[in-house]
């Protein structure tokens, strides 16, 4: 955190420099002590908390000399501190290990799965989005009516349900009983060999490659999953877009453009809306970040082929090198999208800028 | 009490309203008695939060009596002639499942698994929150520094993937689940100690205190502490709702309570094979948890509400 004397010295444009470097400086230490938290537990979970990890990965039938060949290659007997510092550097350069299940390497699994998660969490976030803000506007300007109590109560069902228990009911319904949508899983098997994904992103592959069959039939599969993991982003969106809302309605400047003879929806949309949009979106990127996390059970459910699936499955078999590498990177996801709202946030609000 | 608040004002024996809402309380008893007695009108005057009070006392009664209540063992099940049965059922009110196991005994007896787990994740995390909150706060300096920095780091983990990996790592059960959670959740209370230690940290009382010759360490923990255990306890009380939704979840994967106990996510789980043509199996123990962790957000937000009025607004 030291800054070079001459800097200190100059002028008022070199004093806001200084404070850009100073705050640029800030953000660094906070992504790279958290990255290495977050390193530092799955390091604890992986290598500390099981008793022997080698036994874990040979079974208690193996011979003493390979345990013990296995002990250095695993690099076992070296100090901790060591064994922290190329764990790091591994995960730095995306060296996971082996997965057991698969017997690829757990970097190349978790690229094939992630943007299936991708998709779906996406997808999920521009419903809660498109369905949580208007209701949010809505309930806080009719405040107290029947329209707010209804939203009021469908936030709180989202943030008090089961969400595999409610993903489980909603494949009874819509899929059971009214055949609305599509089986679990991701597309079906007829167009698993013909279609040939680029992005991985479903969707946005067949749209752009014109095939509209398959486009309809990817629509049938995520539409379920994502409408779920939508609504519950709806919940906390749609509550914090009200208090938002009501606390701008409240300002002076509200008055200012009523008694100026404004139309209602102008103040509203246009006046009181984009002032609530700028902490909207840190609440928009972090319930994103929430959708990612929340896809593990939710993919479960529909055998979404996911990252969610994927950490779920080796959970099953026990295979850790394929869980911490999915808990790293579902951890360093969801810790870039808070510093990159706190970021976005610093940059659209004036108010936060220079001090 | 509303016949009481007719008396006319001046009528010369104090009303127990007026003893209680006193301006000048005689003794530290009427003062706290007031205190709570106003923060109750104001918890009462919310429906919604009176029914989430409700929904929360009747699920303690029924892990107390579930013995009682329960007309069938939540273990042991009627394999011969009881499998599968719908709801309404002779004798089996809410049917029965796979084991032939009545679903409605096995609800009661999991109100013991959810209470377990809430009272013992509030009990292992609020207190960790509660201590590097105040040390950190009342500390200041390079402890707070390092202090915060590792609330922030933990804040900025995925919660349930964090404790599937330490599920993971320490074998299924639900003690293990039990601790994932507790580890996952302090954070955000150590954050509100926090805060409330620096409110009252230069207060003239703690000064005082130190005057005495009191030691750092018995301020925090005799003077600091305990005036952060209010705002605690509300968003304890609105992480109750999160907490169970993550027990649940991680039963439902398996990782939680083994069977044959009766945990709810647990019970979802099994009932998933029969879920196109028995769906009471997994659609019962699921409004169990929706009816549990709706009281607990319900009651949490009357609770802020009530003893919070700053924060009503939001």
């Amino acid at each position: 955190m030291t800054i070079p004397e001459t800097t200190q010295l100059a002028g008022r444009k070199r004093a806001r420099a200084n404070n850009w470097a100073k705050s640029v400086l800030r953000f660094l230490v906070i992504i790279v002590t958290t990255y290495l938290g977050l390193l530092a537990v799955t390091f604890f979970i992986g290598r500390v908390i099981p008793i022997d990890p080698v036994l874990a990965v040979l079974g208690d039938r193996a011979p003493a000399h390979v345990v013990e060949r296995t002990r250095e290659l695993m690099g076992f007997n070296k100090p901790l501190y060591v064994q922290f510092f190329i764990y790091v550097r591994d995960a730095l350069t995306g060296n996971f290990g082996t997965s057991v299940l698969t017997t690829n390497p757990v970097m190349a699994d978790i690229r094939r799965v992630f943007p299936a998660t991708l998709e779906l969490a996406t997808f999920g976030t521009i419903i809660g989005s498109l369905f949580g803000v208007p209701l949010g506007v809505l309930a806080a300007v009719k405040r107290g009516s029947i329209a707010d109590q209804i939203v009021r109560v469908v936030g709180l069902v989202g943030y008090s349900v089961p969400i595999f228990w409610l993903a489980l009911l909603s494949l009874l319904l819509f899929y059971a009983k009214l055949r609305w949508v599509a089986y679990p899983g991701r597309i079906d098997i007829v167009y698993e060999y013909s279609f040939t994904p680029v992005t991985g992103l479903y969707l946005l592959d067949s749209f752009w490659q014109g095939q509209w069959d398959v486009f309809r039939d990817v629509f049938r599969h995520i539409i379920l999953p994502a409408g779920l993991l939508g609504y519950f982003s709806l919940a906390y969106i749609s509550r914090m877009t009200r208090s938002f809302m009501l606390n701008e309605l409240g300002q002076e400047y509200i008055v200012a453009a009523r008694a100026k003879g404004l139309s209602e929806t102008r103040i509203i949309w246009g006046h009181a809306l984009r002032n609530a949009a700028v902490p909207l979106v840190t609440v928009i990127a972090l319930s994103y970040a929430g959708l990612l996390e929340g896809s593990v059970l939710t993919e479960t459910v529909f055998a979404w082929p996911g990252l969610g699936l994927y950490i779920t499955n080796s959970l099953q078999n026990a295979d850790m090198n394929a869980v911490l590498g999915g808990t790293i990177v579902i951890g360093s996801v969801f810790i870039a999208i808070n510093i990159l709202s706190d970021l976005l946030y610093r940059t659209l609000d004036p108010r936060t800028r220079a001090r | 009490m509303s016949e009481i608040r007719q008396a006319t004002p001046r009528a010369t024996p104090m009303t127990r309203r007026e003893w209680l809402m006193s301006d000048r309380p005689q003794s530290r008893l009427q003062a706290r008695l007031g205190r709570a007695y106003m923060t109750w009108q104001r918890f009462s005057a919310n429906k919604l939060a009176v029914a989430g009070l409700c929904i929360i006392l009747l699920l303690i009664l029924i892990a107390i009596f579930a013995d009682v209540l329960a007309p069938h063992s939540p273990v042991i099940g009627n394999l011969g002639g009881a499998r599968l049965l719908p709801p309404g059922s002779e004798g089996y009110l809410l049917g029965s499942d796979d084991q032939g196991r009545d679903i409605l005994s096995r609800l009661l007896h999991g109100s013991r698994l959810t209470l377990l787990v809430i009272v013992l994740v509030a009990i292992i995390a609020a207190p960790i929150g509660l201590l590097v909150g105040a040390v950190s706060g009342y500390a200041g300096g390079w402890v707070d520094a390092v202090l915060m920095r590792i609330t922030d780091i933990f804040l900025a983990f995925p919660k349930l993937v964090l404790a599937l990996a330490f599920v993971a790592a320490m074998g299924p059960g639900i003690e293990n689940a039990i601790l994932a959670i507790a580890i996952t959740s302090w954070p955000p209370y150590a954050r509100i100690a926090r805060a409330e230690t620096l409110t009252v940290r230069n207060s003239d009382y703690i000064a005082a205190v130190r005057l005495m010759g009191a030691s750092p360490f018995r301020i925090v923990l005799r003077h600091v502490m305990p005036m952060c255990v209010s705002s605690l306890i509300v968003r304890v009380t609105l992480d109750m709702a999160g907490i169970i939704l993550t027990a649940a979840g991680l039963g439902f994967l398996g990782l939680g309570a083994q069977p044959p106990l009766p945990e709810w996510g647990a019970m979802i789980a099994s009932g998933r094979r029969f879920i196109l043509d028995q769906w009471w199996v997994a659609t019962m123990p699921g409004i169990a948890i929706l009816i549990v962790s709706l009281g607990f957000n319900l009651l949490g937000d009357g609770l802020r509400d009530a003893l919070d009025p700053r924060e009503s607004g939001q």
